[in-house]
């Protein structure tokens, strides 16, 4: 159900089954496979960083699907950790709920508090670098101190 | 004491409740929300019934923690993860006993109660569900009619309030005037206990 996207995925590569997976949350599946498709474009077409996005609701309006969310950050786990990014709203509170719960997400599975879109291309080429689950998390929120004028 | 009848019940109950309330909810929602509260509700209330009659949970525990977990999946809104987590972690402080005074239970709902307020960080008079559901909890030692009387007057009392939270908080000032959707459905919960009990 998930839409995972993933750049060139190397075989047999083991450095590539250990980065961190991101999963991007928003009440959109346009907006969320968008923001995958575009961090994913940014960070050269090479890297190997599973992206999944879980956006709008399982009969494909706008909304939360907690399903969806599970779905994407077990798809995304390489064993590295997971990092959530979301837009608002239900998004970030039906994963804090999911986290709450203990076992609905994969282990090491964090709420990034960024930016949607800056985060998620912060989290993403950082991700790619082989960076570890902290350092995916404190790029992403740096994103917050990006000011535009 | 309350078993795990009364907690079917209370569940059945509301599901009956937000499916006739269901068009007013999403009026409500309409002016200040995305107007989807009572489609929302309704879905996921209806899922709730159906899983807590196919599963049949035993305990008093097990009915609210089934019941929130269908929440948490089936509303696709923020109604969903906070009435999901006010389920589970009342149901979780049910521990496993197959019957809970009614004392047990009031504790229960604050402990439930505060962990919404934990995960959506919404205060009393923020324009929320919490408007209601705290003078509920705290009328619970009265009994169940009293909460009900509790939680209705604290959803009408959402009003005159400014929203600080959700959706509705992003229209300033212009959310003052509008009764609150989920102090609303929060009071449908709470009379839910007073169809349960048959009084």
């Amino acid at each position: 159900m998930s839409d995972e996207k993933v750049g060139a995925e190397k075989a047999g590569d083991d450095k590539s089954e250990r980065l961190v997976g991101i999963v991007l949350v928003s009440h959109s599946a346009q907006v969320a496979a968008s923001v995958a498709e575009l961090a994913l474009g940014l960070a050269g077409g090479g890297t190997a960083v599973p992206v999944a996005a879980a956006g709008g609701t399982e009969a494909g309006g706008l909304g939360t699907s907690a399903e969806l969310i599970a779905a994407a950050a077990a798809a995304v786990d390489r064993g590295a950790g997971v990092a959530v990014l979301t837009d608002l709203g239900s998004a970030v509170l039906t994963v804090k709920a999911l986290l709450a719960e203990g076992d609905e997400l994969p282990d090491n599975t964090r709420l990034v508090d960024a930016p949607f879109v800056e985060g998620t291309v912060a989290a993403v080429v950082t991700a790619a670098t082989g960076a570890d689950l902290a350092a995916v998390e404190a790029a992403a929120a740096e994103a917050y101190t990006y000011r535009k004028v | 004491m309350l078993d795990a009848d009364f907690f079917r019940r209370w569940m059945t109950a509301t599901a009956a409740a937000v499916d006739r309330e269901a068009e007013r909810l999403t009026a409500l929602d309409s002016p200040i929300g995305d107007a989807d509260h009572g489609s929302n509700l309704q879905r996921g209330f209806n899922a709730v019934t159906a899983a807590v009659e196919k599963e049949s949970p035993q305990t008093p525990g097990a009915v609210l923690m089934l019941a929130g977990r269908q929440l948490i999946s089936t509303v696709g809104g923020a109604s969903g993860p906070l009435y999901g987590t006010l389920l589970r972690r009342t149901g979780k402080a049910l521990g496993e006993a197959g019957e809970v005074s009614e004392d047990q239970f009031a504790q229960a709902l604050r402990a439930g109660v505060d962990a919404v307020m934990a995960l959506g960080g919404a205060a009393p008079g923020d324009k929320t569900m919490i408007d209601a559901l705290v003078p509920a909890v705290d009328a619970l030692g009265d009994g169940f009619t009293a909460a009900r009387a509790a939680a209705e007057e604290g959803a009408l009392a959402t009003t005159p309030l400014q929203a600080r939270k959700g959706r509705a908080s992003y229209l300033g000032e212009r959310s003052i005037g509008h009764q609150d959707p989920g102090a609303t459905s929060s009071a449908l919960l709470i009379a839910g206990l007073v169809e349960a009990n048959g009084e």
